[in-house]
């Protein structure tokens, strides 16, 4: 079975492999072998030139500690921070600004609901134990630290798990799109317009309504309002290798449908996506958060999105606790912009026509 | 004094990997009334000096030595003389006429805007009408100028390009690859008609091509260029049928016409490729690709000889003491 | 335009099949037990045709598609529920639209024209930085800031109430337009970035076309060139760039009107669906859907008018 495209890289053994001492004799190695020592050597190449992009890595790094974070939670905070609330004497849980130490007091600004003027009162911290809390509580008297913690866990996962089901929707309808033509594509191409036009906040609502709330929901949720994008990328992608001779050559060769797909159309597609995929995520991430936001999270567990949720809810805002507010969203977008900032860096160095004129 | 005089012009674009010199030492003459071709393959610097003869290469690149038109030293000019000079004195017809219109404007306002950049006096209507005539010059009617770009043919629109070069009644037209984006049917009008013109309005022309064979029937002299230098200059016909330069033997025998019988014999078309302009060979620059080539060509570099009746061309060949030399 | 009326059929279709999977009857949905009369009860059930066949459902269902029903919340009909929230929107998307476009195409233009310096690339990091942010979240920022923290803007709401006595044209006008301010802000700024990125690289396109020598060569002034030639050139995908975010901006919208209590269709939205009102989330789905396909509509038709290449077609 022929695999090998004319279009890409030659496969004579290039000068540098000879200096490195590989075999010469190309007879010997199969034509599996021969693809993927060159995707190898793509990788490298690709992995070189992104670590010359400053954009890219300082993005991945950022990444990196976040799903760091986000995978060795348990070590970091425990998990009872995020579900106890710590009782007070009184029972009154504590509302406390960054880098508090109980017993000490607090000074809280409140709005007195008669005249609507701020003034400021001191809380003495009722909490029994020494506790430090490097980034302040929330109403219910919970760390945020741990809250952060515990948060990126959620946050990550809905948006990786998301964007990795949209992924494959997407791709696999713009690849029967494509790839087959006809009233195929015709029906295919009507349904991702659909979707494409839908404000995705409308669809969002309806469905997590319809369908409840819970993680597994919300991931859903999010996948069906992004695979749109990608169905319409990977189709253009997937029409231009449909129409490339060497296909035709397979196909003359009695190839099947499937063959061609797997083995010419999906290579192919793998870099055009790959940076797709990366914002995709940095999108989602986003998504969620609106809908967590929102309400129509998971009440289970916490991310990011429902500890503004809570702020919005108990008054953070108007409050002047700023902590509660700030701290979420500056982690959201800190993550969302090292998505960000690693797509940009992978599509420039995978679309030539963007670089530099 | 001659319309336009160009002396020892150097231009190097900046790139991020450095100065590229495009044009290295270029001496140009153009007369009144008269025709003058430039020949070469694409990247040896003839589209450059006629971005250059007005100032439109880009900001950062190195323009030196002097171009004198009409006695005035455009590289030195304020940009205030320089954009009256612009389409007044001297136009340009540019090659790839498909992408140098407005998409968004009708050519006939294109037109009439060369004309009210230049004569503030003159009103819309007016340059509109003009436009009109100028678009029947070149044998469209006059009709045409209601047309977007997008409406209009490639020949349709080079003769629109050349309507747009005429508007200010320039002294010096220079016309860059203006056959090149078209069919060979096509050409032959276009060239024609810009044969026409020029006799008509007595224009005096800078002809850019890498067709020889074009060049011979409209122009009055030819001057070759090769990796940013002027190899051969002479007549027209001298030029074409008695080429003193190895590449400009081989240039003319790239274009075979039929029934000539000197096709029949010549060697055709030229081996390797055009010289990379940050990597120009020592020597002659030719002396890779030449078939002539002897001893001294990768070390000496030939200035432009003196080879009878007018004519010059920068091969060692001609020069007695090397050539002596070189069969010692 | 046929294109943009079939959606908007499916759409319709979409909507009446999505509530009819739920597990519980249409009736208990729309009616939920004791908030309308019966009188109310029997005219839905007349209206939609409970009682009937599926498919006749359907039909009635698609010819009558302004019979949303009546609001859990308020038992009133949802179209009133909805009507009187669409202006505070319009008038909060419209504005932001329109500043962040305006805003946006002119930092594009600038920041096209000085490539590369400091100030561009400075630009395009903060740009990066806003788009990342929820928009929500910078909302609340900056109610934090400036009305919770510097009390320069009120904390939120339309307008004051009668009590604060701003009648008479200019004063309720200053008093909506304080209010409107900082949701206004939030949006705008959220999306202006993207349309300047648009708009620069659009621009930085157009540049390097073969005309704008051209016209250069005609002896034209370099900002005229960019005036007359380039901008009206570069503008062109800005169009449809706007209305493709216009989904975005609705998206948005919905969660700064919460954050601000500005009491719009996204407020509404957020309400509808803390209270489980299915009827107004039904509403407010096809308001959103049909808004963005007649978004579109005019986008293709403003195209088409500006760009002489596409009327042929």
């Amino acid at each position: 079975m022929p695999t090998e495209p004319f279009d890409q890289e030659p496969v004579f053994p290039e000068p540098a492999m000879a200096d490195q001492g590989h075999a010469l004799d190309v007879k010997h190695r199969s034509p599996r072998q021969i693809t993927w020592a060159r995707r190898r050597r793509a990788l490298t190449r690709f992995w070189k030139q992104f670590r010359e992009n400053r954009l890219g890595t300082a993005g991945l790094f950022v990444l990196s500690l976040f799903v760091l974070v986000a995978i060795c939670a348990p070590l970091i905070a425990p998990r009872s921070a995020t579900t106890e609330v710590t009782a007070t004497a009184k029972d009154q849980p504590i509302l406390a600004p960054p880098g508090h130490h109980c017993p000490q007091s607090y000074i809280q600004n409140v709005q007195d609901p008669n005249t609507g003027e701020y003034h400021t009162i001191e809380k003495p911290c009722l909490a029994s134990e020494e506790q430090f809390y490097p980034l302040g509580t929330d109403g219910a008297g919970r760390s945020l630290f741990a809250l952060l913690v515990w948060g990126a866990r959620i946050s990550l996962l809905v948006g990786l798990v998301a964007t990795i089901m949209a992924m494959l929707i997407g791709s696999g309808i713009g690849i029967a799109a494509g790839f087959y033509g006809g009233w195929v594509d015709v029906a295919l191409s009507r349904l991702t317009d659909w979707f494409l036009v839908i404000p995705w906040i409308a669809l969002a609502i309806v469905l997590a309504s319809v369908l409840g709330q819970s993680l597994f929901n919300i991931i859903m949720v999010v996948a069906v309002t992004s695979w749109a994008v990608t169905a319409r990328l990977v189709r253009a992608q997937a029409l231009t290798v449909a129409t490339r001779p060497y296909v035709e050559r397979a196909r003359a060769l009695g190839a099947s449908n499937w063959h061609i797909i797997t083995r010419h159309v999906l290579p192919n597609l793998f870099p055009i996506i790959f940076a797709n995929t990366i914002l995709t995520v940095a999108l989602s991430i986003l998504a969620e958060s609106t809908l967590s936001f929102l309400g129509l999270g998971d009440p289970m567990s916490v991310s990011w999105g429902t500890i503004l949720e809570q702020a919005q809810g108990a008054g953070a805002t108007t409050g002047g606790q700023w902590w509660w507010v700030m701290t979420p969203g500056v982690a959201i977008t800190a993550v969302v912009l090292a998505f960000t900032m690693c797509g940009f860096a992978v599509e420039e160095i995978t679309n030539p026509r963007l670089r530099r004129r | 004094m001659s319309l336009l005089e160009i002396r020892d012009l150097h231009v190097a674009y900046s790139t991020s990997a450095g100065p590229v010199p495009a044009v290295r030492g270029v001496d140009l003459d153009v007369e009144r009334g008269q025709v003058v071709g430039l020949a070469g393959e694409s990247g040896c610097g003839k589209s450059t000096i006629a971005g250059a003869i007005l100032r439109l290469l880009p900001k950062e690149t190195k323009v030196e030595g002097q171009i004198l038109l009409d006695g005035e030293d455009i590289l030195t000019m304020t940009w205030g003389r320089l954009r009256a000079v612009r389409w007044e004195e001297s136009s340009i017809i540019f090659q790839g006429a498909m992408h140098g219109l407005d998409p968004v404007k009708r050519v006939g306002e294109q037109i009439a805007e060369a004309i009210l950049i230049h004569d503030p006096k003159v009103t819309e209507k007016e340059a509109l009408t003009r436009a009109g005539e100028l678009v029947e010059q070149v044998k469209l009617p006059a009709r045409r100028t209601q047309d977007y770009p997008h409406e209009l043919s490639g020949g349709q629109k080079q003769r629109i390009m050349i309507a747009m070069a005429l508007a200010c009644d320039p002294k010096l037209v220079i016309a860059d690859e203006p056959t090149s984006a078209l069919d060979v049917m096509v050409q032959a009008q276009v060239l024609d008609l810009l044969e026409d013109l020029q006799r008509d309005l007595g224009l005096s022309m800078i002809f850019i091509t890498h067709d020889l064979s074009v060049l011979v029937g409209v122009c009055d002299r030819i001057s070759v260029m090769y990796a940013g230098k002027i190899v051969e200059e002479g007549s027209a016909d001298a030029v074409f049928e008695t080429p003193k330069h190895p590449y400009t033997r081989a240039l003319s025998s790239a274009f075979p016409e039929i029934g000539d019988e000197r096709y029949r014999l010549l060697p055709t078309g030229l081996g390797g490729d055009p010289p990379d302009p940050m990597d120009i060979p020592s020597g002659c620059s030719f002396h890779p690709r030449c078939v002539d080539v002897f001893a001294p060509c990768p070390s000496t570099e030939p200035v432009l000889y003196d080879a009878g009746e007018g004519r010059r061309a920068a091969c060692l060949l001609l020069d007695g003491a090397e050539r002596a030399a070189g069969e010692g | 335009m046929g294109q943009a009326f079939l959606t908007l059929l499916f759409v319709l279709a979409v909507n009446f099949f999505l509530f009819r999977i739920l597990p519980s009857d249409p009736i208990t949905m729309m009616v939920r037990a004791n908030r309308l009369t019966d009188s109310q009860k029997a005219e839905l059930i007349r209206e939609f045709g409970f009682a009937k066949p599926l498919a006749e459902q359907f039909l009635i269902y698609i010819t009558h598609p302004w019979r949303l029903g009546y609001s859990q919340q308020s038992s009133r009909p949802v179209v009133d529920v909805i009507g009187e929230r669409i202006w505070p929107t319009v008038l909060l998307v419209g504005i932001s639209t329109i500043l962040s476009t305006i805003l946006g195409v002119l930092i594009g233009i600038s920041s096209a024209w000085r490539r590369g310096s400091r100030l561009d690339v400075n630009w395009l990091i903060s740009t990066m930085t806003f788009y990342s942010m929820p928009d929500f979240w910078f909302g609340m920022m900056l109610l934090l800031v400036f009305a919770a923290t510097l009390h320069w803007f009120p904390v939120g709401g339309y307008a004051s109430p009668p009590e604060a006595g701003l009648t008479g044209f200019f004063p309720h006008l200053l008093d909506v337009a304080r209010h409107l301010f900082l949701p206004a802000a939030t949006l705008t700024i959220g999306y202006l970035g993207e349309y300047s990125l648009i708009m620069r690289s659009s621009l930085i396109d157009v540049m390097h076309e073969d005309f704008v020598n051209v016209v250069r060569a005609k002896g034209l002034r370099d900002r005229d060139v960019r005036r007359k030639h380039a901008v009206p050139n570069a503008l062109l995908p800005i169009v449809t760039m706007v209305i493709l975010y216009f989904g975005y901006v609705l998206a948005g919208a919905v969660g700064v009107e919460t954050v601000f209590s500005y009491p719009g269709l996204g407020l509404l939205t957020y309400t509808s669906i803390v209270e489980q009102d299915f009827p107004v989330m039904q509403g407010i789905f096809l308001l959103l859907s049909a808004a963005v396909i007649i978004a579109n509509l005019i986008a293709d038709i403003t195209y088409t008018y500006l760009d002489p290449r596409v009327r042929q077609t």
